[in-house]
């Protein structure tokens, strides 16, 4: 008996470098930098007031119009998804519900849905009325909140803001009727996700499934923890497109964003037989876990990274040496990109040196949930365009960060791409993507 | 990916629960089979000017009590203690070592993996709400962000907001137990921990971990979350009898009653339970996943959905209808899900749906949300075990277009072999898993 081998077959990317695949990929591959002061609200008084916001965008034109009414329900992460969804289905080939009604080529009973998502904060705006009516001697008053405040809340509220419901409106959208899980992992979700998907199409529980994650990060409620944390990078408010300086020596700290990453998974006998253009393909899934009492960081030794990327090699069936590119966590925090440095060391042995490394978040943020999903699109592009682009506010390597960090754009085959994450509670993951070049051998 | 080397049965080896009926797993099943109600009135914030006041919370815990290295873990919020101790006591029940750097119960740690369904920590009101009032402008009617942004940084305490999120609870019980394979945590609202569940037998079948601490953990008993439900709507406003509020199946039944909690389920490939002689308490033979795809607001009006999530796991155990001798439904009290779940066991069951038993144990538990699949397939476990059905309390006035056999009022005692859990989330998530009675020969599953 042997595995169905699964494939990406669409992408689709929201971030702050654009609105699509191609201008997110235009500005990785030009080094172009997302990040700048937030806009959406007046972040004065935060340590860190930069963040990578996604370009404005008008969600009713990413819905059909029977749905626009729903758009009402969507907060922030759950559009970014929507968008995202849009053009993956879209470049796929796929003729859903959600493309055209009248045509569609699916059987929406063998799609499945597989998203991450962040703890959605909720927009505290639109709790202003409610807490201004629900206030004594200007002290809160949960007394009058339950009396008369609930009353100056929409009754769908809480709709908007459970993980679930980014699957939900694409699936709804879309039509997509088989198996859905949401996996709420942090930034490790994404790649749990695809994982997972991937997983359930190998099982033959599904043909095709729509995989990824979104979160946005810019909220108020999730950036003070982050601040408070020491988490987001001090001092550098004034520089922010060299502030977020993942593995390099003046590396001080992240910045957070926001976008959305999917792609479309099919198993390669239904990808073939509807001749679907095959991007790359999926060959291998690890994870694991760091142990660490003090959980907002990595352990020292990057165990949980260096298990999560020898099981990943493993399920390939590949090695080391087969690697061509690592798309890494890279947060730049120092202690956490240094365990994740000696973790990838100690997985990938003497082939270290050889094999290039490539962060993002320089130039993408960190969008959460959403990042390792971007991740895996920007490696399936750089595996199609054969070029990976030089690593942006990367001067000199912080001491033990001993990986090739490319400073200029390289050129030539990629054969396989391993993108990594890790949350801040402990769950690492790794994928590991390889190039289809048609041949089918394996 | 790799060619799965086994098509593993998986069992389980291990329970516990930490619940509104009690905080271990004989309590819980000795409160369900007498009938006993775990709702009462609100106490862990002060909900008395609220639409519903009452919920079905934990009594009596502490998870410093539960384990031997509490200051792991100190910071941890609410849901995440309840499920420490929950798999503290599934971990014991399988022979499983814990808060040890060197555990001697023969599993390899990369081979221990953790699936949870599991939501947000606890909730800082003061701090919360309190960012909210120093930043609104009445006058203006908008939020002046640095107020707000100054009053929360000088407010909020950094690592328990690091607890709010929902990964947490499965980064405790990793550091608890060691585990350092496969760690998930989905949250599919009500269907979470079922789905948690069925996707960690998955991982044992593939190969990827011999033993997954699997289930849920959740409560969303803190203000915003109740704001959210009771502005729903969902929730039963039967504030003068609590204990009789959650009426699954009844004509009279006016909304769910929210509860907390946690349940872990130890999983484990029958080739491992085997080499360490644990005992097998129940084998877990199928999962079906399905999503509605049809409103943000309600279900399927046919249960399509929930439908096609039981036949794809009656398929996925290699059984027929024929085989399943009792189904705990996700039967939370509402109009809705009540009125189509009965429809949609109809359609699966044909003639012989008024022959099986279903009925639903939230009458007495209340809706544990993320948590709820799992305590309910401990539930199923127990019926397998004791060869009894759980009742559904508070049947008294039957909904004429109900009429299913619900058990109401009392345990029936009949042979169990085989259960069908069910659970349906806001948003038209569906999930079912099968449990079936361990013998031998095993099941009848061709994959």
């Amino acid at each position: 008996m042997t595995t169905p081998r699964v494939v990406i077959t669409g992408l689709g990317a929201v971030t702050p470098l654009g609105l699509t695949v191609e201008e997110t990929w235009a500005g990785l591959s030009a080094g172009r930098c997302g990040i700048a002061r937030i806009k959406a609200f007046d972040p004065t008084g935060f340590p860190c007031e930069l963040g990578g916001e996604v370009p404005p965008y008008r969600i009713q034109d990413h819905v059909p119009k029977s749905f626009r009414k729903a758009v009402k329900l969507m907060c922030r992460d759950i559009e970014l998804a929507v968008v995202a969804a849009k053009e993956a289905v879209a470049s796929s080939g796929l003729v859903t519900k959600g493309v055209d009604p009248e045509k569609v080529t699916v059987d929406p009973t063998r799609i499945g849905i597989t998203l991450g998502s962040g703890m959605i904060s909720c927009d505290l705006t639109e709790l202003g009325p409610a807490v201004g009516v629900s206030t004594t001697d200007g002290q809160f008053d949960l007394h009058k909140w339950g009396k008369d405040g609930l009353s100056h809340i929409t009754p769908l509220w809480l709709l908007k803001y459970l993980p679930n419901m980014l699957a939900c409106h694409i699936g709804i959208i879309h039509d997509i009727q088989g198996p859905s899980n949401t996996i709420t992992c942090a930034e490790a979700s994404a790649h749990l996700a695809i994982g997972e998907a991937a997983q359930i199409i190998a099982r033959g529980g599904a043909d095709i499934a729509l995989a990824g994650a979104a979160e946005a990060k810019i909220n108020m409620m999730v950036l003070v923890r982050q601040n408070q944390l020491y988490r987001t990078v001090r001092g550098r408010n004034d520089a922010p497109e060299t502030a977020c300086r993942p593995f390099d020596v003046d590396a001080a700290g992240m910045v957070c964003g926001e976008g959305a990453g999917i792609v479309v998974l099919e198993s390669l006998d239904h990808a073939q037989s509807r001749n679907a253009r095959i991007l790359a393909e999926v060959e291998g899934i690890g994870q694991s876990h760091s142990l660490n009492p003090a959980y907002e960081h990595l352990e020292p030794d990057g165990t949980g990274i260096r298990i999560a990327v020898e099981k990943a090699l493993a399920d390939a069936g590949i090695g080391p040496e087969d690697l061509d590119l690592i798309i890494p966590h890279g947060t730049a925090i120092p202690q956490d990109d240094l365990a994740e440095a000696r973790g990838l060391q100690d997985a990938l042995g003497s082939a270290t040196g050889r094999i290039s490394v490539w962060p993002t978040k320089s130039m993408l943020s960190a969008t959460g949930a959403a990042a390792g999903a971007i991740d895996v699109i920007a490696a399936v592009r750089a595996m199609n365009e054969r070029v990976i682009p030089p690593a942006r506010n990367f001067t000199k390597p912080a001491a033990g960060c001993d990986l090739n960090i490319p400073t200029e754009r390289r050129e030539g085959r990629i054969r396989r791409a391993l993108c990594c994450s890790y949350t801040h509670g402990g769950q690492t993951a790794a994928v590991v993507l390889r190039a289809f070049e048609g041949d089918g051998a394996k | 990916m790799k060619t799965p080397t086994t098509t593993e049965r998986v069992v389980i080896t291990g329970t516990g629960i930490v619940c509104p009926l009690g905080n271990d797993v004989k309590t819980f099943w000795e409160g369900i089979l007498s009938g006993r109600s775990g709702i009462d009135f609100t106490t862990v914030f002060d909900a008395s000017t609220f639409p519903t006041t009452f919920d079905a919370e934990v009594k009596d815990y502490d998870f410093r009590q539960c384990i031997r290295q509490p200051q792991l873990h100190e910071k941890c919020s609410r849901s995440s203690g309840f499920a420490l101790g929950a798999a503290a006591q599934a971990c014991k029940q399988a022979g499983l070592d814990v808060e040890t750097a060197h555990p001697n119960d023969g599993i390899d740690r990369t081979r221990m993996g953790i699936y949870l369904g599991a939501g947000e920590g606890s909730f800082d009101n003061d701090a919360f709400f309190g960012s909210l009032v120093a930043g609104w402008d009445a006058q203006q009617q908008q939020l002046n962000w640095p107020r707000s942004i100054r009053f929360a940084m000088e407010h909020m305490k950094p690592a328990k907001e690091l607890e709010q999120e929902p990964n947490m609870a499965a980064a405790h019980i990793s550091l608890l137990t060691g585990a350092r394979g496969p760690v998930r945590s989905c949250l599919t609202a009500c269907a979470a921990s079922t789905q948690a569940v069925g996707e960690a037998m998955m991982l044992i079948r593939r190969g990827d971990a011999d033993v997954m601490i699997a289930g849920g953990a959740h409560s969303m008993i803190h203000p915003l979350g109740i704001t959210g439900f009771n502005l729903l709507t969902a929730l039963s406003r039967r504030n003068d009898s609590p204990q009789t509020a959650s009426r699954p199946f009844s004509g009279s039944r006016d909304g769910f009653v929210i509860g907390e909690g946690a349940a872990i389920l130890i999983l484990e490939s029958l080739t491992s339970a085997r080499r360490r002689g644990a005992r097998i308490l129940a084998e877990v033979v199928g999962y079906g996943s399905s999503s509605d795809a049809f409103r943000v607001t309600d279900m399927h009006e046919e249960g399509r959905g929930a439908i096609q999530a039981m036949r794809a796991a009656i398929a996925d155990a290699g059984l027929t209808t024929q085989d399943i001798d009792y189904v705990n439904t996700h039967g939370t009290s509402t109009q809705e899900n009540d009125s189509i779940e009965t429809l949609a066991i109809k359609a699966v069951f044909g003639d012989r749906a008024k022959q099986v038993p279903a009925s639903s144990i939230k009458s007495m538990l209340g809706h544990l949300i993320g948590a709820a699949g799992a305590a309910e397939l401990i539930a199923a476990v127990l019926a397998i075990r004791d060869d009894v059905v759980p009742p559904t309390m508070n049947l008294h006035d039957p909904d004429p277009k109900l009429d299913l056999d619900y058990v109401p009022d009392v345990p029936r005692k009949m042979p169990v072999r085989v259960v069908m859990k069910e659970s349906f989330g806001f948003g038209g998530q569906n999930n079912v898993v099968i449990l079936k009675q361990y013998s031998e020969e095993g099941s009848k599953r061709v994959s």
